[in-house]
């Protein structure tokens, strides 16, 4: 068992877990839908992205066991994202300086 | 020759690795489908007016009823591996047939509204679409290519969780072994992640 819990990092994971967190992203789906009806201006989008954040963040953490994986592993995962999102911020702001000039 | 030894003594396994492995192969993924969204936001950026028109296009009920759809066949892969790891095989192997019974179901909603499309002449290069403004032709351009290299992710995991379930009923994938099922599931979650960012993308601009 000893051995068992050194491959396996993640302790078996209840099955009422991951319905409540099913749960969270079928109410967040709704909530998205039934937001973008309302006009928020710019801020529509937004809260779009928002929500599909939201969502990821509980798939990766729940659903993809990133909870229990080690921190390392998480650092490795981190970091990745990290760095997608620098390249969209970047070519973002480099895309609306050139629109703007 | 002492390592040989003990190489032969017990079978060599890293399932922290072979997880890492698949998170790599996921960090390209991303880049990927990351190219496409940058794509995406710099058109929507471009032509504001004819994303909205041309979003109207898309059936929004289809779009949530096939996010309904995959959020819970990512529940059922989730609850596949919970299964294996308390020795329950056949309701590992029931969980992930219904994965894939909602993954069919997804595709077949793509297929009736990828069909619906085509029969009002919208597809790439047809003359109904190429007489709309560039804006519309670059939304339809996008909705294809994203959504179909999607839905072709969706086929490779239909195979993939049928490999699973074979591996699952001969016992390769087991109580104690079952890092195989896990990266397969990763994978899963990750066309998941894909389609929750697609979906208020496409069908959701108003």
């Amino acid at each position: 068992m000893e051995h068992n819990q050194e491959l396996h990092s993640e302790h078996s994971h209840g099955y009422g877990v991951y319905i409540l967190v099913w749960l969270a992203l079928m109410a967040l789906t709704g909530i998205t839908v039934a937001v973008a009806g309302i006009n928020f201006g710019g801020l529509t989008i937004a809260t779009a992205l928002v929500i599909a954040a939201i969502k990821s963040f509980l798939v990766l953490k729940i659903f993809m066991h990133l909870r229990s994986e080690s921190k390392t592993f998480r650092a490795f995962v981190g970091v990745a994202i990290l760095f997608l999102l620098i390249s969209f911020i970047l070519l973002f702001s480099d895309y609306s300086f050139i629109v703007r000039n | 020759m002492s390592s040989q030894e003990q190489a032969v003594a017990h079978v060599h396994r890293d399932d922290v690795g072979a997880r890492m492995g698949m998170w790599l192969f996921l960090f390209t993924e991303l880049i990927l489908f990351g190219g496409m969204f940058i794509l995406y936001s710099v058109y929507r950026y471009k032509f504001p007016a004819d994303f909205h028109i041309a979003a109207k296009e898309l059936n929004t009920i289809v779009g949530t009823l096939n996010t309904a759809i995959l959020l819970t066949s990512s529940l059922t892969m989730a609850l596949s591996i919970t299964a294996i790891q308390r020795k329950q095989k056949a309701l590992s192997i029931f969980f992930q047939f219904i994965t894939i019974v909602l993954a069919l179901g997804f595709m077949i909603n793509k297929y009736f509204e990828w069909s619906a499309k085509f029969h009002h002449g919208i597809y790439p290069g047809s003359e109904t679409l190429l007489s709309k403004p560039s804006g519309e032709i670059v939304f339809f351009g996008l909705y294809y290519v994203m959504t179909g290299l999607h839905g072709l992710h969706v086929i490779i995991g239909i195979v993939l969780i049928s490999v699973m379930m074979r591996f699952t009923s001969k016992e390769i994938v087991n109580n104690d072994s079952y890092v195989k099922l896990e990266s397969t599931g990763l994978y899963w979650h990750l066309v998941d992640i894909i389609w929750i960012f697609l979906f208020p993308l496409f069908y959701l601009i108003t």
